[in-house]
């Protein structure tokens, strides 16, 4: 990356987060230091059949979970409200700059193409278009990518554009770099940034399930997600929020906000080796951990702890602990590196703000969260994964790394405060 | 930093050909255009189909081909056409630090499945696990990859090799527009010099129509000029359409000519309270009028053709100083949300190239034939089917 206006710390002054575990900052980390679980039995729809019947869903919110766009709208919703009102920043409804959004992709959902049909006892497309005429916002808001952008701008009234995005399981961190780049360059002093994902249902766990890639751990659901164990056998899909309010440290100070920690660096490089899969040689992450390094203006001495992807797929943890080998050489052995997902499961496309969100915490709290169910060490994984028990350490500089899907990874440098 | 940006490669397909040179011949020829709209297949639809591709041109493995579905088989070529124009295709180094910013819709579904499903729950009971079975055994997982709209991009790194970095951005006609913004902003702040910007939609398919029935926008045959519908005024258009945006240094340190200047590019979201569009747009001009001497040049207008926004465009447009002659593009080649902002630069490129915007295509609307069609700066607007309103403005460089 050329120019001049990379390189600035873009302050953060508001968290908020929403797991499996509960709502709220302070709950969630309550129960992520603690070690536990909130990966549980599905029981919003039949599982028969299924051959994953477990997942970090959320199930306490008072509204439809199997409509994707109106539940993520809502995850997000609670988690903005949340980070501005901690943030303190603008005044309510009118969030004083731009918004950055990662948010799962919408389709037309099931209940919805089944209604359609029922009107007229259709079966084919053709028949439903004929019946589908009408003139419902609230159908097309549900329907289109764009829409929980503008029900959030509403809610918000964030300034110019909101860009909603997905780069997969890195949409969440894709969302603070837009952030971080928008307040570097000028675009605006402030920037909410949002990742959010309400997509457990029958036909994306069975896609993902059909892909190989989920535990089918069912017996006991708070032990399926094994990251870096030998017996890690698929990550668990999960549903979350989180959201930070970034800002111009200057600015920030100028109001007197708390500033909670700093994003130093951001680094992001795509794989074109295969859809599924890493490239074997590890490069793509690599150079992705050493492009938030530079664009931190830090050594790899300087990071004092990882909040991994550590998803629990053979795949990932292999490859990501090969990474960091490849990046930090002899220290890769002495840097503590914890998976969130151990306890949240993989929340997908908010996995990387979730995941910062936590990662500005551990510097708060300078506690590190577990890689809980950690049991069977895999041999070729030689890290310090902080099995089962949060330790509490002096961490200055956190990497959080999100690799995803299609090649695409991204890193954070969280520095504290 | 402040640096201007340049386009450098432009790739081009839909319904009016492949290419630029084949886009502005159809347009310039209204029997032809209208020739390629098709009224039979999506009946009692019109749509714009996208022309036959030799996708081996661009997608030369089979398997690659395979992996995709025509959504992602159009923007994948049209970035091919775009990389080999700018001279980046197949120049390792260059791709290794090219950064993708990609606009694109949901993919095509399992058109059979579904079927199956909806033919099947007549015989079925409500909510039990039947549905569950008939997905395990009807699915595919490649068709879940050529689904989801972040494999857009991952397909196009595979097949380029583009791997500098990957964005994907949702959202129906803003996702294209901020994919342009932001490697504008970009490329002008100092925080990249070399983008590879684009999008995708493919009309001519039943689900992707259903996306947009509901909302009661579409528009069924007959089709009349697209200032002059009702609500339902929407024809869909497939369309691949991709850019390369360079820093000036960059592209003359490689010997690489420009296609054209990319001044100005301005984004925004209005609630759509009537006259709110209108704010964000005039708002837009004021701040890009001083570049064209305060005279607005002739237009290309991404109306989608619906009601009551495209009407309120029109009044916008109309009004604005120096009245510009403008050209409603989606009445040719459809409207293509995601890729349509990026598609009427691609067709602004060409009017530069020319010195003149192509024919009116709605002949009886007078801001198509009030004249001044020499174009050495060109207008693109895109005011969204539900949200968001963009002015761009794109000049020749002497």
């Amino acid at each position: 990356m050329t120019g001049s206006t990379s390189g600035k710390p873009i302050a953060v002054t508001g968290i908020g987060i929403l797991t499996s575990l509960g709502e709220g900052k302070a709950e969630n980390w309550r129960r992520l230091s603690a070690g536990e679980s909130g990966i549980h039995r599905l029981t919003r729809f039949p599982i028969e059949s299924l051959r994953t019947t477990i997942g970090g869903s959320v199930d306490y919110l008072p509204l439809d979970p199997l409509d994707t766009s109106n539940f993520s709208f809502e995850m997000a919703r609670r988690a903005a409200q949340e980070a501005i009102e901690e943030s303190g920043v603008g005044s309510p409804g009118a969030f004083p700059g731009e918004m950055f959004l990662a948010a799962p992709p919408i389709d037309l959902e099931w209940s919805r193409r089944m209604g359609l049909a029922d009107r007229g006892g259709a079966t084919r497309y053709p028949e439903i278009l004929d019946i589908a005429t009408e003139d419902s916002e609230e159908i097309h808001l549900a329907t289109i990518n764009g829409g929980i952008a503008a029900r959030l701008m509403a809610e918000f009234g964030p300034q110019g554009s909101p860009i909603t995005l997905s780069t997969a399981c890195a949409s969440g961190a894709s969302a603070i770099q837009l952030g971080v780049e928008a307040i570097r360059r000028g675009a605006c002093d402030t920037a909410l940034c949002i990742g959010t994902d309400g997509s457990i249902q029958p036909e994306a766990l069975i896609r993902f399930s059909l892909l190989s890639a989920l535990s089918m751990a069912n017996e006991d659901p708070a032990k399926a997600a094994k990251p870096f164990s030998k017996n890690r056998d698929g990550f668990v899909m999960a549903e979350g929020a989180a959201a930070l309010v970034l800002e111009d440290p200057d600015k920030a100070r100028d109001r007197g906000a708390k500033i909670l920690a700093y994003i130093l660096g951001c680094g992001e490089a795509a794989d074109t080796f295969h859809r599924t899969r890493s490239n074997p040689s590890g490069a793509a992450m690599v150079r992705c951990m050493r492009e938030a390094l530079f664009d931190a203006g830090l050594a790899i001495e300087d990071v004092d702890y990882i909040n991994a992807h550590g998803t629990g797929t053979p795949e990932n943890d292999k490859m990501e602990s090969f990474g960091i080998q490849q990046l930090f050489g002899d220290r890769a052995t002495q840097i503590p590196i914890s998976s969130n997902k151990s306890m949240i499961g993989h929340t997908l496309t908010a996995a990387g703000a979730v995941e910062a969100a936590f990662s500005i915490l551990t510097l708060n709290n300078q506690l590190l969260p577990p890689t809980i169910n950690h049991h069977q060490p895999d041999p070729s994984i030689p890290l310090d994964v902080v099995p089962n028990k949060a330790r509490p350490a002096k961490p200055r500089t956190v990497l959080s790394n999100s690799f995803g899907f299609g090649g695409q990874n991204v890193s954070l440098l969280v520095g504290a405060a | 930093m402040k640096r201007d940006v340049w386009i450098t490669g432009c790739g081009l397909i839909s319904a009016l050909g492949e290419g630029r040179a084949a886009s502005w011949a159809t347009l310039n020829d209204p029997a032809a255009w209208h020739a390629r709209m098709d009224s039979q297949k999506l009946a009692p639809h019109t749509i714009h189909p996208m022309v036959p591709l030799e996708l081996g041109r661009y997608i030369p493995r089979p398997g690659d081909q395979r992996a995709m579905g025509p959504l992602m088989h159009y923007g994948c070529y049209a970035a091919g056409m775009a990389l080999a124009e700018a001279g980046v295709a197949g120049n390792q180094e260059l791709l290794a630090r090219t950064h993708m910013i990609v606009a694109a819709p949901g993919g095509e579904r399992d058109l059979a499945v579904d079927e199956q499903i909806l033919a099947a729950r007549l015989t079925k009971p409500n909510n039990v696990g039947w549905l569950n079975e008939m997905m395990l055994t009807g699915l595919r997982p490649t068709l879940f990859l050529a689904q989801l709209p972040n494999l857009f991009a991952g397909n196009i790194s595979i097949v380029h090799g583009v791997s500098g970095s990957s964005r994907t951005f949702m959202g129906e006609e803003s996702a294209g527009v901020d994919a342009v913004r932001i490697a504008w902003e970009k490329i002008a702040a100092g925080q990249g010099d070399l983008f590879l910007v684009g999008g995708a939609f493919s009309a001519d398919r039943p689900e992707m129509l259903l996306m947009f029935e509901p909302y009661g926008l579409l528009r069924q045959t007959p089709v009349p000029d697209l200032w002059h519908r009702p609500r339902a005024g929407m024809t869909l258009g497939s369309v691949g359409a991709f850019l390369v945006m360079e820093a000036p240094e960059h592209a003359e340190a490689r010997g690489i000519k420009p296609l054209a200047r990319l001044s100005a590019v301005r984004a925004a979201h209005s609630n759509r309270a009537a006259g709110a569009a209108t704010a964000k747009a005039a708002e837009q001009w004021a701040g890009i009028a001083d570049l064209a001497g305060g005279k607005a040049p002739p237009v290309l207008s991404g109306a989608c053709g619906g009601a009551p926004i495209t009407a309120e465009e029109h009044e916008f447009l109309a009004g604005l100083p120096g009245a510009p002659s403008v050209r409603g593009t989606a009445g040719a080649l459809g409207h293509s949300m995601e890729a349509s902002f990026l598609a009427n630069l691609g067709l602004a490129i060409t009017s530069l190239e020319q010195g003149r915007l192509f024919g009116p295509l709605a002949p009886e609307e007078p801001i198509e034939t009030r004249g001044g069609d020499d174009a050495e700066k060109i207008l693109v607007t895109s005011w969204g089917h539900y949200r968001g309103e963009a002015l761009a403005m794109i000049e020749r460089i002497a």
